[in-house]
């Protein structure tokens, strides 16, 4: 530890002391700061990449052990998705906003569609088939996600049995979305007016697999965690926050629904055909960390419970909408690279047909035109609402796109967990929200 | 016999106020709407040879809409008029217009008043939208005087409603007055807002850039502001730009 002399103030900060702290005790920083007759000391936790949340920047000011002010820094991962989406048509903004949440992308590309959708005023014109994958996609995402949020805190906590069940379970997951969007994350598979291609063979069969094997994860998962006085210790009853609380700083999701408001989008605003299928929202009343990892995981269990009912509603039938002024005129197709256009489609326009080749070039190059107009449209993702707010100009790419995630909102809350408890439940509180950074700044 | 009694004539048309019950010329609303685009593809960076570049496509946006809006927005609209009445502003003066459009309901609401539609929309018991999913902008540099728009979404768990309410303000005076005190939950968005637009929340507690560096100058997300990027090359070839690309729009 060095004192004085800090590189980055050499003439100092003007705010006290500036200490180093290179890995040695934190008694000896404590010590030296009382020498001082500093009563507060303001910590930089951070700027850095925690577990799999992206790179966050909280200042702490810490007396003694207790936190008294706390305040969160962002924008690290800003990357300027959503001005870039204006440059680019409205099909290829599936390929920007998936990018955003990075633990959810298959919620982004969904909300925007949607929206996209409603803009065209196709909503009613989607097919069946395609809302039932945009389901089914959606809640294997879900699961994963929510595996990756307890499996992390886990790890925050140090916990490392918890992380690596976590990490294996939520691997099946991926394997599925692998197979059926050719990549792990960052899928683009939801597109306007569908989805970007049909189930492959053999996946209906993999996903049952999923609602076999998962459970049993799950179950693990429950049985290091739901009674173990050690995580029950660092967990119940801290970062409170009650509804009045969620409610007035716009949270939501999980952590909404821990502190006894059963607010799901998916059932009191429906949207890709979720009236159709039966779950029960997942609620608690502790309004504290515990509450929202149960919540996680009862949701879990929900969502196999509706990616079961997927299966069943799963009927033959085309995955984009007929229109073919709108409709993606080319099926993807797996060749011995991985995920290109279909072979098939290739001979078509460059070989028998003139009108498909101008067809083709035209909807990819120029892209179709959207009615000029505005849409909100929010889908209840893994952390809470996440809304899009489109406009358009009539042209053939948005004039605005902004995505409202659910982790931006929900960081502001952290001070309000933080403030008054210990240090160590810090880190409780910030894992508790889930936030993704990459959703956070976009 | 007078002009106005003359007996030929249609009862309707002896009315003072015929001509307010004429028929509205459907041309005239599809006229007034904005260009969109010239020429038959659109395309500005080259020649139109198919016949049709003098052809002008208009938009479709409704700039205003009458009532009935149609489902719960007439009712919502006339609890809202109740609300801002009992607080002694007149609906006409806080509320320009409304748009309804494609099953969502947006109130145009004059800046002096954001605050109090606000704080009505949060505590009266019929409307009780307890949140506000945070603030979007748009930048609109073709409509003077109204350059920079502020989009707030609301919603009622209550009543399960949404609503929009945008406000407008000039370029050159960009100031708004922030809904923190009554959204908290506005916090960072209105920072983002500023940090992106330049609109300026009056009364926020502490407006500043939230994604940018602190330092940087200008709102990257306004439309006057570049995409940038490099040429890449791509097997021989360069490819430039996003914001260098042929646009179609």
């Amino acid at each position: 530890m060095t004192s004085q002399q800090d590189v980055y103030t050499p003439g100092g900060s003007g705010e006290g002391t500036p200490f180093n702290v290179g890995g040695q005790d934190w008694d000896q920083v404590v010590a030296a700061a009382a020498e001082e007759g500093h009563e507060h000391l303001v910590v930089n936790m951070g700027p850095q990449h925690p577990s799999t949340h992206g790179v966050l920047r909280l200042v702490l000011t810490l007396d003694g052990e207790t936190v008294t002010e706390a305040r969160l820094v962002i924008g690290y991962l800003h990357t300027g998705i959503e001005k870039n989406m204006e440059f680019r048509t409205w099909t290829q903004g599936s390929t920007f906003c998936t990018r955003m949440d990075y633990l959810a992308p298959l919620f982004n590309e969904t909300a925007y569609c949607l929206a996209v959708e409603r803009l065209l005023g196709i909503t009613d014109q989607v097919p069946d088939r395609a809302q039932v994958i945009r389901v089914l996609v959606m809640e294997i995402n879900r699961i994963a996600s929510h595996l990756v949020a307890t499996a992390t805190f886990g790890l925050e906590l140090g916990a490392t049995s918890v992380m690596l069940a976590g990490f294996r379970e939520r691997e099946r997951c991926l394997d599925i979305l692998e197979m059926i969007t050719g990549l792990r994350m960052n899928h683009a598979y939801v597109r306007p007016g569908g989805v970007a291609q049909d189930l492959p063979p053999g996946a209906v069969d993999k996903i049952r697999e999923l609602l076999v094997e998962l459970p049993k994860g799950a179950a693990e998962l429950r049985k290091f965690m739901d009674a173990s006085p050690v995580y029950l210790g660092r967990t119940s009853k801290v970062a409170y926050l009650d509804v009045t609380g969620c409610v007035a700083l716009g949270v939501t999701g999980p952590v909404l629904r821990a502190a006894g408001l059963p607010w799901d989008l998916r059932k009191t605003q429906p949207y890709c055909g979720y009236e159709n299928y039966e779950f029960d929202v997942a609620v608690t009343d502790t309004a504290d960390v515990y509450g929202r990892y149960r919540v996680r995981m009862t949701e879990v269990e929900q969502s196999l419970k509706i990616i079961e009912q997927c299966l069943d509603k799963l009927r033959p039938g085309p995955v984009m909408v007929t229109d073919k002024k709108i409709g993606w005129p080319a099926q993807l197709a797996i060749g011995p690279d991985g995920m290109g256009n279909s072979p098939d489609h290739i001979a078509h326009i460059m070989g028998q047909s003139m009108e498909a080749l101008i067809h083709h070039f035209k909807l990819v190059t120029e892209g179709f035109r959207v009615p000029a107009g505005q849409v909100y449209q929010a889908v209840e993702s893994p952390r809470g609402e996440l809304g899009v707010h489109l406009v358009s100009d009539g042209g053939t790419r948005p004039y605005r796109a902004h995505f409202r995630d659910p982790s931006f909102n929900n960081l502001q809350a952290a001070p309000a967990m933080i403030e008054g408890g210990m240090v160590a439940d810090t880190i409780a509180a910030i894992a508790s929200i889930d936030p993704v950074m990459g959703g956070v700044d976009r | 016999m007078s002009e106005k009694g003359r007996p030929d004539l249609n009862p309707d048309d002896r009315d003072e106020n015929a001509e307010e019950k004429l028929p509205a010329r459907r041309g005239d609303e599809r006229l007034a709407a904005p260009v969109v685009r010239t020429g038959l593809f659109g395309a500005r960076t080259s020649g139109d040879t198919s016949g049709y570049g003098g052809l002008l496509v208009r938009g479709t946006a409704p700039v205003h809409s009458e009532r009935p809006y149609g489902g719960y927005f007439d009712e919502l609209a006339d609890h809202l008029e109740a609300a801002l009445e009992s607080a002694g502003i007149p609906f006409g003066e806080a509320v320009e217009r409304v748009v309804v459009d494609r099953g969502e309901i947006t109130f145009h609401v004059r800046r002096e008043h954001l605050v109090e539609v606000a704080r009505r929309l949060r505590d009266d018991p019929a409307l009780r939208f307890e949140f506000c999913m945070g603030v979007s902008g748009a930048h609109y540099p073709a409509e003077t005087g109204r350059e920079l728009h502020a989009v707030f979404p609301f919603l009622s768990a209550t009543h399960n409603r949404r609503i929009r309410v945008e406000v407008s303000v000039p370029d050159a005076d960009p100031h708004l007055p922030s809904i923190v005190a009554v959204y908290p939950a506005n916090d960072w968005h209105e920072r983002e807002t500023y940090d992106f637009f330049g609109i300026v929340f009056d009364g926020h507690p502490a407006l500043t850039r939230i994604e940018m560096p602190d330092d940087w100058h200008g709102h990257p997300q306004r439309k006057d502001y570049p995409l940038g990027g490099i040429p890449v090359e791509y097997r021989g070839a360069k490819v430039p730009p996003p914001d260098e690309r042929r646009s179609y729009a």
